[in-house]
């Protein structure tokens, strides 16, 4: 681990050693233990695992919400570990596009206005945010649904109008955190068409759920079990 | 960035209308009490110095009873006390009842009043018509005199008073002029009461040959600058005490001013008093508005949560939360800030005293509604700020 971390590396995304202990009273609960992951640019991957596994814990840390205990995680060669909360508020509005199983839209604001408040944070002028809202949401294909709320919308084209919010600031990486969880078969299959497409055209994708079915759409599947990561094709299962 | 947060905290405020309006209801009602109580309390102040002023600021009165060797002021004590430094001029005053006789009819207990000349040039008593009394009446002690319209009406009839001659104990006065009707505004004249069978203004003089005294019991001195009042005072004493050779009770002095001086700082004191028990309304109002925000970020935890993970610094979370707090108490001072300023108005019609805009009342009223604002609101929106966007997805 130690001598990992001699030599950062350069790479697009790269995990090390990661480890996460959570104290549990006097004891202490280790969720993630040595966790190593290379990402390269344009891979679609699932981190497949039931559940206590350390999915969330793994999902946070890639997220940059939480940091690990141990090890080091580099995303475009940026070390995340020793950043503060302002510079991790930067990193997930720049790098990260989340998209979670409950879609996670403010009910009070319509799918433009969702769309928009990443870019808010980002500092884009209105006028430029509005633009780039519409083009998002043309691209997951709600062109017709823009100043609709979401209790106008269907659960799939909620977690669209998601995707659409998680694709706003161009990010690294889409982060997505059992995207289907809340649709039923066909809609989520619908959702995960719209991943592969997205990934066609060069977005890095990492996904993480529990479905074996949901993760064989990713190009590269990993295991997450007790907290331990390990490789494994789609097939071998 | 700021204006994306003035509209978010903007639509959260209209998001619940009815909760935010109870809430501002609060401040309302602060801002409403402290600038009413401040606004009607200064004015009736001023008001009431302005009453006090006109009777005689920069007035000393002293009354001299002095010794049973020397009951009153001589002449010469009169000379040194108007040459005292700071002292403009002074007016003895001696007051009797006499019988007054024109032709054939008599007018009995009259106030016969006796002034020095100063009495008139300091507009204590306006003449309406004819001439008021002069320097040289006083010192030739002229058998002239000013009465009043109650005497004119009741001894002269119908017949213009002006240069007639009355009989004032045997001696003959011309009626040089008449008073102008005092000011029935003016409170404090009311409460002088107006003699009902009339006065006669004569000067002192004349008034101390009439009763063939040579001592003065009371006068008036005034005072050229207020500010040094004090000091003068102290001298006149000196000369009283001298006068009356060191004898206790032998003299009493009134300082209008420091009397006016007392009367505004227990009204002040009053006024502050007031405000306080106004302010711990907007105490209250101020309380409710935390309440309301920290129940608004608990309901919107998970909203914290997600804009965190979209990229929101802690910063930027308790911006937000500090404005909605900030915007609910300014509406709030706004709006008590205009029905204050009405009830004020109001309230001082009622009370038939001239309303004056306190700008100081404005200002305290909206800056504490402000602070209020800053100050209850810096706690939620703390909380909001430190909330872990982990456990604030997770409350889904």
């Amino acid at each position: 681990m130690t001598d990992m971390s001699m030599q950062p590396a350069a790479g697009f995304f790269s995990m090390r050693g990661i480890t996460k202990v959570y104290p549990m009273g006097n004891e202490e609960h280790t969720v993630l233990r040595d966790v190593d992951l290379d990402i390269a640019q344009g891979e679609f991957i699932s981190v497949l695992g039931p559940s206590g596994s350390g999915k969330s814990t793994m999902m946070n840390i890639i997220g940059c919400l939480d940091t690990p205990t141990y090890g080091d995680y580099f995303l475009r060669g940026k070390p995340i570990a020793d950043q503060d909360e302002n510079e991790l508020a930067k990193i997930r509005n720049r790098e990260i596009g989340f998209i979670f199983q409950s879609f996670q839209l403010l009910q009070r604001q319509n799918a433009l206005r969702n769309v928009e408040l990443p870019l808010i944070y980002a500092g884009m002028p209105h006028k430029k945010r509005l633009e780039r809202a519409e083009e998002m949401l043309v691209r997951v294909g709600l062109q017709d649904k823009l100043w609709h709320f979401p209790n106008q919308l269907s659960g799939g084209q909620q977690q669209r109008v998601a995707i659409a919010r998680a694709l706003a600031t161009h990010p690294t990486i889409l982060l997505a955190d059992e995207p289907t969880g809340a649709l039923d078969q066909k809609t989520g299959h619908q959702v995960m068409e719209l991943f592969s497409a997205l990934n066609q055209e060069g977005h890095t994708i990492i996904m993480i759920t529990h479905d074996i079915n949901i993760a064989r759409f990713g190009s590269r599947i990993v295991r997450l079990l007790d907290g331990v990561l390990s490789e494994g094709g789609p097939d071998d299962v | 960035m700021f204006r994306e947060n003035v509209k978010m905290s903007w639509e959260n405020i209209f998001a619940n209308k009815m909760r935010s309006f109870l809430t501002v209801l609060g401040i309302i009602i602060g801002v409403m009490a402290v600038i009413t109580l401040i606004t009607v309390m200064q004015s009736a102040t001023k008001e009431v110095t302005g009453q006090f002023e006109a009777l005689g600021a920069g007035t000393v009165s002293v009354r001299a009873p002095g010794t049973p060797l020397k009951r009153g002021l001589s002449e010469s004590d009169l000379k040194e006390i108007a040459a005292l430094e700071n002292v403009s001029g002074i007016s003895p005053e001696i007051t009797t009842g006499l019988s007054v006789v024109y032709g054939r009819s008599l007018q009995e207990d009259v106030s016969i009043e006796g002034y020095g000349f100063t009495y008139f040039s300091r507009n204590n008593a306006t003449v309406a018509r004819g001439r008021p009394l002069l320097p040289p009446d006083e010192e030739q002690k002229s058998l002239v005199c000013v009465i009043d319209r109650t005497l004119s009406e009741k001894l002269l009839g119908g017949t213009d008073p002006l240069l007639k001659e009355i009989l004032i104990n045997g001696m003959r006065f011309r009626i040089v002029g008449i008073l102008a009707d005092p000011e029935s505004e003016n409170v404090m004249s009311q409460f002088a009461g107006a003699n009902e069978n009339g006065k006669v203004l004569m000067p002192y003089t004349t008034l101390m040959r009439l009763l063939k005294q040579d001592l003065v019991g009371q006068i008036s001195v005034y005072i050229l600058d207020t500010a040094r009042a004090d000091e003068t005072v102290e001298a006149l004493e000196a000369v009283l005490k001298k006068a009356f050779n060191y004898k206790d009770n032998s003299y009493s002095v009134i300082n209008l001013e420091s009397l006016l001086d007392a009367m505004n700082t227990m009204l002040s004191l009053m006024t502050g008093l007031l405000a306080g028990i106004a302010a711990i309304s907007l105490l209250v109002g101020g309380i409710g508005i935390m309440n309301m925000m920290l129940v608004s970020v608990t309901e919107r935890t998970n909203e914290i949560g997600l804009r965190k993970a979209l990229g929101a610094r802690p910063a930027s979370i308790q911006v937000q939360f500090l404005l909605e707090s900030i915007m609910l108490s300014f509406i709030g001072g706004i709006i008590g800030l205009i029905l204050g300023l009405s009830a004020s108005y109001g309230l001082c019609r009622l009370l038939d005293i001239p309303f004056s805009l306190s700008l100081g009342a404005i200002m305290l009223g909206v800056g504490f509604s402000g602070a209020v604002g800053i100050i209850f609101g810096w706690a939620p929106a703390r909380k909001a700020s430190n909330l872990n966007p982990i456990d604030a997805l997770r409350s889904v």
